[in-house]
């Protein structure tokens, strides 16, 4: 079983990113959960959504999880937001942020000595530039792909641009610009 | 001619989702709706497949779910298959027109995603509603995931049309656990569908002066009585009905289901019984149970009306020490799935320790970590040859523990 943990705002798209995760996962045969925790339901409230993939039919579903992976979609949450709560010695940590990995872990103490754990790619600048707004979960997912080593890039495009196949044309090839810059990106 | 919807072997669906596509599926004719979270999406998907042309049936948005019941009333009694959904204070304002559904004895299916009730006021998943509708005259299924609450939509339009048994039937889901969480989704093809749903026979559907009937007639004290004990007769009479539905749907798909479920319980000691998705969780806690060399087992509630206590004195028949677990506020008494469990197991030659545990109102959290617990301290009480704590008990409280009743002990 692997579990997954977003930290993101309502609005940036965690819960269609973890969804659009399940969807790709489940093509290959495995069985997925994506669920979120929505709190006030507000746009800008912090938020967590969370996806569960399996080789066998997934019981378990309780909120609670020791997650294996933990993408932080926005880059204030990181300082505000509890990121590390219920960790493993082997949870993998992605956050998008402008800062360099050294500035990030120097500002939230939480992470110090989890070097080698941690891995950073700013998913808003690069939504920016490919989709044109601020949709940080896309270029989340390319980053994800990268660091869990899941899927073959070209797989994971290729499913999720049939997930995305009621967008228009220019938003799904943003997307696909998102994933692939924040795969090469991320460190 | 309806729109071809295009559907993969495996989807990623919600609840929600996977309900509304049976609703689609089952070629529902009309759905009066009015919408609250969390059951939102099933109307309102129902509705865009309308719209869209996938299917040709009529949604009828109206201005309360009182006013949703009441078409859904018309609409059935005029011979159309039917069906709508709600939550927790819509259920409420249904309530009474439920009863004026079940006592027409019209086939309608209501799509349930459990809610808290307020005040406090609280959108997430708790079974406050289900409980609320438990003697309203309609047959209750449960489903535990997403491919159940699609595969009992579409056995709930057989069981409730056939002309054996012509009751309406509520198929609940937990709100957001189950209706906000895709989950892989294995549907039928469309023709599968339909075809295992087959057409609504409609009895005294239209008008007709050489045999003319009465929907919601009065009768006082001459006559009421007779006809609520047809009514609960026709839901006590409804079991093979239902057998016989789910047997053909496992025959179409593999997948099994009876009004009583149970697992790992061929040598179980120790059991918890639950509704909804508490029964998956708890299915993985009595894994880690055994593996620590504990005799665990659950057994879970599919059908909660007509309550089938024949099948719940026969999985409990060898286990030693039982939680029931009841996701409501029981409001001054012990939980009314612990008292209608204790009931089946009072008249049965096994007499286990039966406990009591109110949990996961408005939608805290149960864990697989609280459930071992419970397990564990089943345990105790079988290792001390009686219950060591209070019978009814709070689990996954804040603050001090809370616990109500005593075993009398002399």
């Amino acid at each position: 079983m692997t579990e997954i943990r977003w930290h993101s705002r309502a609005g940036q798209g965690a819960v269609s990113g973890a969804k659009g995760l399940g969807d790709v996962v489940a093509t290959t045969g495995k069985e997925v959960q994506a669920f979120a925790l929505y709190g006030s339901a507000k746009r800008g409230a912090a938020l967590r959504a969370y996806n569960r993939i399996s080789d066998e039919q997934i019981f378990n579903h309780a909120k609670f999880m020791n997650p294996d992976f933990v993408l932080v979609i926005d880059p204030a949450l990181a300082f505000t937001d509890n990121i590390e709560v219920n960790e493993k010695e082997s949870t993998q940590y992605i956050i998008t942020t402008h800062l360099s990995k050294e500035e990030l872990i120097e500002g939230i103490p939480a992470l110090k000595g989890k070097e080698d754990r941690i891995f950073t790619v700013d998913c808003v600048q690069i939504s920016l530039d490919t989709i044109g707004r601020s949709i940080p979960n896309a270029p989340m997912l390319g980053a994800f792909v990268k660091i869990s080593g899941m899927f073959e890039l070209d797989y994971f495009l290729e499913n999720m641009a049939r997930v995305l196949a009621k967008f228009p044309q220019k938003i799904i090839d943003g997307n696909m610009k998102a994933i692939t810059r924040a795969y090469n990106e991320v460190k | 001619m309806a729109v071809k919807f295009d559907l993969n072997e495996r989807e990623v669906w919600d609840g929600n989702y996977a309900a509304s596509q049976a609703l689609r599926q089952a070629d529902v004719d009309v759905v009066v709706a009015y919408p609250i979270t969390p059951s939102t999406p099933i109307v309102e998907n129902y509705g865009s497949y309308v719209a869209n042309g996938y299917i040709d049936g009529e949604f009828v948005m109206v201005e309360s779910e009182h006013a949703a019941m009441s078409g859904c009333i018309g609409a059935s009694a005029s011979g159309g298959r039917v069906s709508t959904a709600t939550s927790s204070q819509g259920f409420a304002l249904m309530a009474e027109v439920l009863y004026q559904a079940s006592g027409m004895r019209l086939p309608i299916v209501l799509n349930v995603v459990n809610r808290a009730l307020a005040s406090p006021l609280n959108v997430r998943g708790d079974h406050a509603d289900m409980y609320l509708g438990r003697d309203s005259g309609w047959l209750q299924a449960g489903a535990f995931n997403a491919q159940e609450a699609y595969d009992l939509a579409l056995c709930a339009f057989k069981i409730a049309e056939d002309p054996a048994v012509r009751l309406p039937m509520m198929i609940h889901q937990d709100g957001f656990i189950t209706s906000h969480t895709a989950q892989n989704v294995y549907p039928l093809t469309d023709e599968a569908a339909i075809n295992f749903v087959g057409k609504i026979q409609p009895i005294d559907d239209m008008l007709d002066f050489s045999r003319p009937v009465t929907y919601g007639a009065q009768t006082e004290e001459d006559w009421h009585f007779e006809h609520k004990a047809k009514q609960h007769k026709a839901i006590m009479d409804s079991k093979p009905v239902i057998d016989a539905v789910f047997a053909e749907f496992k025959e179409l798909t593999g997948r099994e289901y009876n009004r009583v479920e149970s697992y790992d319980m061929e040598d179980a000691d120790v059991v918890i019984m639950g509704l909804g998705t508490t029964v998956e969780t708890a299915r993985v806690a009595a894994k880690n149970m055994r593996e620590k060399g504990i005799k665990a087992g659950v057994v879970a509630m599919r059908c909660f009306r007509p309550f089938p206590y024949e099948e719940v004195r026969e999985a409990l028949k060898n286990c030693k020490a039982i939680a029931v677990t009841d996701r409501s506020s029981p409001g001054g008494a012990m939980g009314a799935f612990f008292n209608e469990v204790t009931a089946a197991m009072y008249t049965s030659n096994n007499r286990p320790m039966m406990t009591n545990f109110i949990y996961g109102l408005g939608g805290r959290d149960f864990s697989i970590a609280e459930a071992e617990r419970i397990y564990s301290e089943q345990v105790d009480n079988i290792e001390a040859g009686h219950i060591t704590t209070n019978i009814q008990q709070f689990s996954g409280l804040r603050g001090p523990k809370l616990g109500f009743f005593k075993t009398e002990r002399s």
